[in-house]
């Protein structure tokens, strides 16, 4: 009797799974499935041409000069967003940390940022950085140096291809560094004060304390977080339309923008979807290991 | 004042025109017949008939006062009034249905019009062509798909995948050109040639234009305009002031640099925030070092990528990015033209649509030459609308290409647009309905040497056109002469080669 139940019970579950089961399996991973299938075909114009190519649009693809510069752009971006991030979003959490007045109030002011859309702060990262000119003036950060008598440390910020991408990651670390106080916040606050407590009776400075169990102790939470952070950086798009455009000499370009121009523009489907499966690779990369990880965890737990 | 003089005169003309818009008559039928005899009797050929049928079902949707025709093979009572369509209406209508869509037999329903213009000008110029096609068309809902991006370069994203999907619009704007390439016409399009034919547009428009429009063997467009690519504009006050004339050769115009730069004003101003900008310049320049029948050359592979001409035109960019304002990256070309407004900067080359937009900003202290060592040669760029295979409403779209196509049409949208009409036949009091730049603007057509621009869609398909942007793109950064030449030869042997399938 009990086992009838439970077996009924089992495919009213099953029923209700399958909608989301069938639409995630045809419209995500139908969809991945279909990209590689293009991605090795020979569709260069409109009309789709499936003929078989094999790796030639991935060979083509790491010769083409502008990928090079992408590939490049994405590795300079993902490494001083990540670090930079990380960096001030552990500091932002450790003085919140230190049971400052009125700390709601800051926190929220520094977790804000996160809730705009990475357009708006492209298009208020712009015009901050916008590089002026001695005859029509400065704006933005430029006429702040100006004004406080650091007029030499004036830049063309974006538009100066030696600075380019670094630029951008600049407004990405202001976007996202809040969220990371969060998540270090969140983490600081498990950690029971006994633990400092037994650390400094041993006689450890703070810094060792922070050295030395605090920061092993939010291992996890930098691993969460380079995990989220790094998948938002190799997709990275909206920002870079907003902000900057690919850039002069493509010195602000990304892959996601390279994919949308090749295959709209040029018509090179297949070598968009190649440009695709690519940034699929990399993000899984990052991902697959954090799965295997937290799957393994809940099994353990 | 004048502004408000210019909107009763434009009051006037649509009001004048709708008044004569009215393409084709009554005819009360005497006796029982059917509308084969009808059409037998009026156009001396009974395979009319679906074409009485469907005017006269569009004409009784605004005026009940009409027959409603429900089967083309219907008796029709004595007294019933009929609308009798013009010939060349009647001819594209017999031409262009599809026995198959007995639906387009009976008017109305959407017109659904694609297109990139948004902005100040362009967006008035299309709406006097919708007023116009309201006039000959009250019974259809126009429905005005705009997608607002420079060039159409969002547009054109957002239309192929919907070729594809099989969902057009009725119609939508392209390039006159090889641009056509990138939309696969033959499984996408349909070919316009019986239209060209019906309303003579081979005879009005110039062999240059019908050249270009020409994509295997066919019409796929109509051109409502034309647009000129290589024109020099300069503020005409820093001009005077430093005793300045308008440099005819890059000689003249690095010389002018010099002594502009040396008093402090930005000599020649540009943007590249949209990315194509200095490719715009770059092709003009081209167009100088090579010549006309060089730069045609360069598109069909007569002349040589390796040749030259090809490496001054790189040392010339390489030169005037000597003299650039320092934030064009930042800048659009409309951001780079408040320079000259602002009498900060002295030159810029851009398209003809910088006239329209100077207008609209209420500077007049401008002026403009060709760009240097380009004086005789037009490089022209065309806005053409499609008619998508699969339209929901062919017949509809039908209406509209007429429209495009007509004088009055291109006449009301050009002077809003700030282009001029891609039909030759005005005459002298119709030019004169449009402003001084134009009206050279038209001289210039008429007399000059007439080549395709590649980066407005003309000269090249689209993945070319892309490998040529990004070439310059990235020399704006390296300067390196000898390796974007190479890129270039590249692209042209690549493109070429994709062209011979």
């Amino acid at each position: 009797m009990r086992k009838r139940r439970l077996k009924g019970e089992r495919l009213v579950t099953l029923l209700l799974l399958l909608p989301s089961v069938i639409a995630v399996c045809v419209f995500v991973y139908g969809f991945i499935g279909w990209t590689g299938y293009v991605s090795m075909s020979n569709w260069n114009q409109l009309l789709p041409d499936y003929t078989f190519v094999g790796l030639r649009n991935f060979l083509k693809l790491f010769a083409h000069p502008r990928f090079q510069i992408d590939l490049r752009n994405l590795a300079v971006f993902t490494a001083l967003f990540l670090t930079g991030s990380l960096i001030i979003g552990f500091l932002l959490a450790v003085l919140l940390d230190r049971k400052v007045r009125a700390e709601g109030f800051f926190r929220t002011i520094y977790l804000y940022p996160m809730s705009l859309s990475f357009i708006v702060t492209g298009v208020v990262w712009r015009w901050l950085m916008n590089p002026g000119s001695p005859q029509m003036g400065s704006t933005g950060i430029n006429l702040l140096l100006e004004k406080i008598g650091l007029g030499f440390l004036k830049s063309g910020w974006y538009t100066d291809p030696r600075v380019g991408i670094k630029a951008v990651a600049v407004a990405a670390i202001w976007q996202m560094s809040g969220y990371v106080m969060a998540m270090y916040l969140a983490g600081l606050r498990g950690i029971p004060e006994e633990l400092r407590e037994a650390a400094r009776v041993d006689g450890a400075n703070e810094w060792q304390v922070y050295r030395y169990v605090i920061l092993p102790l939010l291992r996890p939470i930098t691993l969460g977080a380079i995990i989220i952070l790094g998948h938002i950086s190799l997709k990275i798009y909206d920002l870079i339309v907003a902000m900057t455009g690919p850039g002069i000499g493509f010195s602000t370009d990304v892959p996601a923008y390279f994919m949308w121009e090749t295959t709209f523009h040029a018509n090179r489907f297949a070598q968009g979807a190649a440009i695709a499966v690519i940034l699929l690779l990399m993000v899984s990369l990052l991902i697959v290991p954090y799965l295997i990880f937290s799957v393994r965890r809940e099994a353990e737990v | 004042m004048r502004r408000a003089a210019l909107l009763v005169f434009l009051g006037l003309l649509s009001w004048g025109l709708v008044g004569w818009a009215q393409p084709g008559k009554e005819y009360t039928v005497p006796a029982d017949t059917t509308l084969g005899a009808v059409a037998q009797e009026v156009f001396g050929d009974s395979a009319y008939a679906p074409a009485i049928m469907r005017a006269t079902n569009a004409k009784s949707l605004a005026d009940p006062s009409f027959l409603k025709v429900n089967v083309l093979d219907m008796k029709i009572p004595a007294g019933a009034k009929l609308w009798i369509p013009e010939r060349t209406w009647a001819e594209a209508f017999i031409a262009f249905w599809d026995p198959n869509r007995p639906e387009d037999l009976f008017g109305g329903g959407k017109l659904v019009v694609g297109s990139w213009w948004t902005a100040g000008g362009e967006a008035e110029g299309l709406n006097a062509l919708f007023e116009i096609y309201g006039g000959y068309y009250p019974d259809v809902q126009i429905v005005n798909a705009t997608i607002a991006g420079g060039a159409g370069f969002v547009f054109r994203a957002v239309i192929k995948p919907r070729l594809i999907a099989g969902d057009p619009p009725d119609t939508f704007q392209l390039h006159a050109g090889l641009e056509v390439e990138g939309y696969s016409p033959e499984t996408y399009l349909t070919p316009l040639d019986k239209l060209f034919e019906i309303e003579g547009w081979t005879e009005v428009l110039p062999k240059d234009l019908l050249d270009l429009l020409l994509y295997k063997g066919h019409f796929w467009g109509v051109p409502v305009n034309i647009h000129r690519a290589n024109v020099l504009w300069y503020d005409r006050a820093i001009f005077e002031e430093y005793g300045l004339t308008p440099p005819e050769n890059w000689d003249e115009f690095f010389t002018i640099c010099d002594k502009l730069k040396a008093k402090g004003v930005v000599p020649f101003v540009m943007g590249n925030a949209g990315g194509w900008e200095a490719a715009h310049l770059f092709e003009t320049i081209l167009v100088s070092t090579v010549g006309a029948d060089g730069y045609k050359g360069l598109w069909t592979g007569e002349t040589p990528w390796t040749s030259e001409g090809v490496t001054q035109a790189l040392e010339i960019l390489k030169k005037v990015l000597d003299y650039v304002n320092p934030d064009y990256a930042a800048l659009s070309w409309d951001g780079a033209g408040e320079y000259l407004i602002a009498h900060k900067g002295a030159m810029m080359i851009m398209g003809d649509w910088t006239n329209g937009w100077f207008m609209a900003k209420g500077y007049e202290d401008y002026g403009w030459a060709p760009v240097p060592g380009t004086r005789g040669i037009f490089d022209a760029l065309s806005d053409t609308f499609c008619l998508p295979k699969r339209a929901p409403n062919p017949i509809n779209a039908l209406g509209w290409l007429r429209v495009c196509g007509s004088k009055e049409g291109q006449i009301a949208f050009n002077r809003l647009k700030g282009s001029i009409p891609a039909r030759t036949d005005l005459t002298p009091e119709e030019k004169a309905l449009f402003n001084p730049y134009l009206q050279s603007c038209m001289e210039d057509f008429a007399r000059d040497a007439i080549v395709p621009s590649v980066i407005h869609g003309a000269a090249a398909i689209e993945s070319w056109v892309t490998d040529f942007k990004d070439a310059v793109n990235l020399f704006l950064a390296t300067k390196n002469v000898a390796a974007t030449q190479a890129s270039l030869v590249e692209a042209a042997e690549a493109a070429l080669a994709a062209m011979g399938q």
